[in-house]
This record gives C-alpha cells, sequence and structure tokens, in this order.
C-alpha cells in the first residue's frame, strides 16, 4: 500500500507549512517566550518566598519542573486557535477537497508543534538556570526528561486539535482551554506540594496526571531524596500514550465529519 | 441519465437541524459546459457545492462527478476536482508560490513538479511579481486569483466555483471572469455559483435558479429570459405627473401593466408591436415629453423577479446554511 507513504509526505508538508510560519508570526514566538518568563519570574519571586518545599534546595528547583509541564501543556493552545482559524478561512475546507491523508492536517501541526515546544523549553530552561534552578542527575536522565516534555507536548497538539475543531472559533478554544486546562495545571503539585492542600482538593492534585508528569520530571531533572522515583516516569508514558490515542482518534473522527 | 453528463445531482436532499439546505435538487452539467447555480444567500447553492466536492454526505439522493459517486468514490474523485470557494482559501502567513507548491505536494506530485506547475500559475495569473511575498499583503482581487490558481493546479477537468467573485471590484470580477473563460475554452466542466445575475448570464451555458433548496426554474439565460415575457420598454417621463397619460398611450402596445417609480415607466410590450418607434409616435400624439426611452431585452434579474416573487437582492435570508 502507497497509502503509508503518502500519510508521511502528507504530514510533512503541512508540518512544514506549520515550520514555514513561524518565524512570520512574531506576536506568537513573544506568547511563547516572554509570557512563560513572566510566569516563572512571579511564582519564584513573589510567591515563592512563602512556599515551602522541604528537600528541594530552593523553589526553584521544586518550581521549574512544575512550570514547564504547565507551559507545554500549554503551548498547544496556540494549535487550538490555529486549527479554528484554518476552519473559518476555509483552508481546511481547502485541504478536505484534496486527494490527501485524512490525518495529516493534525499530525503535521502536531509534529511541527514539537519544533516550538523545544523552543520554549530552551527558554524556559535557561531562565531556570538562571533563577537558580540546577540539574542534579546525569545528562541522560535529563534528556529522558526532554524527551517525556516533549511527548506531553505532543499528547497535548491533539488534544488542542481537538478543542480547536470542536470550537471552531478562537474566542470558544479559549474558554474551553482556560476552564478545563488551566485549573487542572493548578490543582496539582506543578507549584506547591499536595500534602500542604485540604482533603479533596489533595487527593485529587495526588492522582491529577499532570502530578505525575511534574513528579516525572523532578525524578530524571533533581533525583535524590527529595524527587524520589516511583512510578512517576512509567505512568508518565502511559498517560501521554493514552492522551495521544484518545485524543488523536477523536480528532482525526472529527476532521473527517466536519460539515464545510 | 445521459451519458455525457460530467456532473450529475439527483435528488439531493441535506439539512442541518431545522434548516433545509436541500430539498431534491437535481442538477446536470455536460462535458465541457459551464452549469451556474444562481440563487440568493442561503439558498442552497454552498451546500450543494459541498456536496458534490465530497466535503459533506448528503441525507438523500446522489450525485456523480466525472463518473464517480460523491460518497463512494469520493477518495478517487478528489484529484478529478478543483475548488475554489467564496471565501479565498489560502494560507496568508505563506507567499502565493509556498501556497502553490504546497497545494501540488498535497495532490502528490513531485517537488519538482509542484515547484514547475506554481511557477506556470504563478504567470498565468499575473502573481509573478507578488509571489514572493506572504498572502497576507495581497488585495482582495489578487488572494481570488491565488485561490483559483490553487483550484488549478493539477488542471482538473471538473471545476467547482462557489462565488468566485463576490466582494470583487469591477476591474477585478472582469478579470476573473476572463480567466473562467480561458479554461472552459480548455475544456474544462465548470459549476459555479453565484448571486450576480450578470455573472450567470455570462459565463453559464445553462442555469439552474435554485431558492430555498428547491431548483425553481432550469435553462439557458435566453430560455430564462423568455418565461418573463418579451422585450420590455423603460422610458423616462419629462414629468412624472404625467405617468397616467403614457399608461393610457401605451396600453395597446402593452404586454400587461406597467411598473411606475416616480417619472421611470417600464411596460412588457406585445410581439410585433412595432417597438420604440411606435411607442415614441404614440407618446408624441397624446403629448407625453420623454428625457429617454429604450427597449431592452428582459434579464435576469426581471426573470429572478417573477420566478421568485421577489427581486433578487431583497431575497430572504431565513434558509441560511452553516458557515
Amino acid at each position: 500500500m502507497s497509502s503509508l507513504r503518502w500519510t508521511v509526505s502528507d504530514t510533512l508538508v503541512l508540518a512544514m507549512r506549520q515550520l514555514r510560519r513561524i518565524p512570520r508570526q512574531p506576536d506568537l514566538l513573544i506568547g511563547y517566550t516572554i509570557q512563560p518568563v513572566m510566569f516563572v519570574l512571579l511564582f519564584r519571586y513573589v510567591f515563592g518566598g512563602a512556599i515551602a518545599t522541604p528537600g528541594f534546595d530552593n523553589y526553584a528547583s521544586y518550581l521549574m519542573p512544575g512550570i514547564i509541564v504547565q507551559s507545554i501543556a500549554f503551548g498547544g493552545f496556540v494549535t487550538a486557535l490555529a486549527i479554528a482559524d484554518d476552519m473559518n478561512k476555509g483552508l481546511i475546507g481547502r485541504f478536505r477537497s484534496l486527494p490527501m491523508s485524512r490525518i495529516a492536517v493534525l499530525s503535521g501541526r502536531a509534529f511541527a508543534d514539537i519544533a516550538l515546544n523545544a523552543l520554549q523549553l530552551v527558554v524556559l530552561i535557561g531562565i531556570g538556570l538562571v533563577v537558580g534552578f540546577g540539574f542534579g542527575t546525569d545528562v541522560l536522565k535529563v534528556l529522558l526528561g526532554i524527551l517525556l516534555l516533549l511527548g506531553l507536548g505532543f499528547a497535548f497538539s491533539w488534544v488542542f486539535c481537538l478543542i480547536g475543531l470542536l470550537s471552531g472559533s478562537a474566542e470558544t478554544s479559549n474558554a474551553i482551554g482556560f476552564t478545563v486546562i488551566f485549573p487542572l495545571t493548578f490543582a496539582s503539585g506543578a507549584f506547591v506540594q499536595p500534602s500542604t492542600m485540604p482533603d479533596g482538593l489533595r487527593q485529587f492534585a495526588e492522582a491529577n496526571p499532570f502530578t505525575t508528569l511534574v513528579d516525572a520530571t523532578r525524578h530524571l531533572w533533581i533525583g535524590g531524596e527529595a524527587a524520589p522515583a516511583n512510578s512517576d516516569v512509567w505512568m508518565s508514558i502511559v498517560w501521554i500514550v493514552a492522551i495521544t490515542v484518545v485524543a488523536s482518534f477523536l480528532a482525526v473522527r472529527r476532521y473527517r465529519s466536519l460539515a464545510g | 441519465m445521459s451519458t455525457d453528463a460530467v456532473i450529475e445531482a439527483r435528488g439531493l436532499r441535506r439539512s442541518f437541524g431545522d434548516v433545509h439546505a436541500l430539498q431534491g435538487v437535481d442538477l446536470v452539467a455536460p462535458a465541457g459546459s459551464v452549469l451556474g447555480v444562481l440563487g440568493p444567500n442561503g439558498a442552497g447553492k454552498t451546500t450543494a457545492v459541498r456536496i458534490l466536492t465530497t466535503l459533506l454526505p448528503p441525507d438523500g439522493g446522489s450525485a456523480t462527478v466525472a463518473g464517480l459517486d460523491v460518497v463512494k468514490d469520493a477518495q478517487e474523485l478528489r484529484s478529478k476536482i478543483g475548488l475554489a470557494g467564496q471565501y479565498a482559501a489560502v494560507d496568508e502567513y505563506l507567499t502565493g508560490k509556498e501556497n502553490l507548491e504546497m497545494v501540488g505536494r498535497l495532490y502528490h506530485l513531485s517537488p519538482a513538479e509542484s515547484r514547475s506547475r506554481a511557477k506556470e500559475l504563478l504567470e498565468e495569473f499575473d502573481l509573478v511579481d507578488a509571489g514572493g511575498r506572504t498572502a497576507g499583503t495581497y488585495s482582495g482581487g489578487m488572494r481570488r486569483r491565488l485561490d483559483l490558481a490553487a483550484a488549478l493546479v493539477m488542471r482538473p477537468p471538473v471545476l467547482f466555483l462557489d462565488e468566485p467573485t463576490t466582494g470583487l471590484d469591477p476591474r477585478s470580477r472582469n478579470s476573473l471572469w476572463q480567466t473562467i473563460e480561458d479554461r472552459v475554452a480548455d475544456g474544462t466542466t465548470v459549476l459555479l455559483t453565484t448571486q450576480y445575475l450578470e455573472e450567470a448570464d455570462r459565463l453559464a451555458d445553462r442555469i439552474a435558479v435554485i431558492d430555498h433548496g428547491q431548483v425553481i426554474a432550469e435553462g439557458t439565460s435566453d430560455e430564462l429570459k423568455a418565461k418573463v415575457g418579451g422585450e420590455r420598454l423603460d422610458l423616462v417621463l419629462e414629468d412624472e405627473a404625467q405617468a397616467a397619460a403614457a399608461t393610457e398611450a401605451l396600453a395597446p402596445l402593452a404586454d400587461g401593466e406597467p411598473a411606475v417609480d416616480g417619472a421611470s415607466l417600464s411596460t412588457p410590450l406585445r410581439q410585433g408591436s412595432g417597438g420604440v418607434v411606435a411607442a415614441v409616435r404614440r407618446l408624441d400624439d397624446a403629448g407625453v415629453g420623454v428625457t429617454d426611452i429604450a427597449v431592452r431585452r428582459p434579464t435576469l434579474d426581471d426573470a429572478f423577479l417573477t420566478l421568485t416573487g421577489r427581486p433578487a437582492e431583497e431575497a430572504s435570508t431565513d434558509g441560511e446554511e452553516p458557515a
């Protein structure tokens, strides 16, 4: 069958489309870089002094894995906006009228997002090192941590593709993203230790997959007694694969049945 | 079924919730012809195009394009058609050249073929100078040209144009019409939707008038005009107060009541009435002064008014289809 070959080819063509667009949208690049840096400064210096994280060298060490996971998850936002924009401008209609793969518009986007997320990672790790974060493990584990985060970004690209296709407008995408994903990232171990939270919220935060991802990153980057392995790395991989499979299935199904 | 029909739809139905966008639409376009689908906003034109271009499955009825079923053979059909829509569907962050090359690759042309085809089309559509600029910097007319060029990358035998000139200035419209006529001269079969009667009149071999999801008339431009009767006499009076006198003087020539609007008067003429010469003589005898007088063939505007009971411009939009 040559259909797999064309799926790969179509995906590459559309990934290239997205990569070409990146340097031509400076406003988007600012959102990807300046905004997370402001979050880091806010948490590190405004709230950080009041947050105790026993076992960690300083709050920056505790914070950085959390804020990076949040930023990566949120980076997908731009994906939802772009997909909604493509629908409104008729581009999705054009793509759907072409004899191309039915998954390529979305998979091309998801693969191109890896480049954006890598850029964001570089910026965030850079600012993290400036504000007092330090790696405490070996190169292999640091790289594994980076792979895990890029995997998370890939999974969330599919989630946001689905949100963009379902909402059909930038405003609705925004509303869905902020009311669902924003609270989920805060009700986790990303910024404070769940043991300080009241009953109910604490259990939720401990079970939250964002906590699992953040703890896995802490283990791979900081290690030691403060960030033990537990089952977090494996569970993170399971979460990433599960989110990717479910979200991509639903997104492609939605794409096929669009009305335009 | 006729054997040489390249586009053939039978009893197409499609609803969106309570909105019945198409209620049993038949459309036929023989090879190499232009079928104009004419109707007001919300008549169902875009829904019909979406079904015929495989973007939307019909609720009922069937359709074939280039001999391929729009549902069963959808993927194969997509390589035989080009679609240009009322929204100029180009990526505004890509250059004109990049847009065309991308579409070429997605039609599964090789990178080299995509490049050479893009170059040809930029030349053909007078976009060579703009080819290296992002489409976001283009004027409305240039974007439409790029959109149409993208639809023609594969030299498709069947072309669907959904309101290709809506919102364009007259000069851009004329140049787009010329391009479409060139395609037709090369043997491309075209289905064109439009709200502009003038556009259907100029481009289409046959016209299907669609309203509230149904074809209410079908035929050549001349056949549709014939439904409204023969020639019309239009005149402008020197003095509005003489409208009644003018109506009386012209009564023997007229085929029905005239429409009076201030000093303007328009009346259908009886066959063989003697036309403008007879009219001028009678008005003169009655002492009615006119500043302007002309006989004209009925326009599609007149046809639309007669067929739907309302002018095309004021047509209701209660069958509005989702964007």
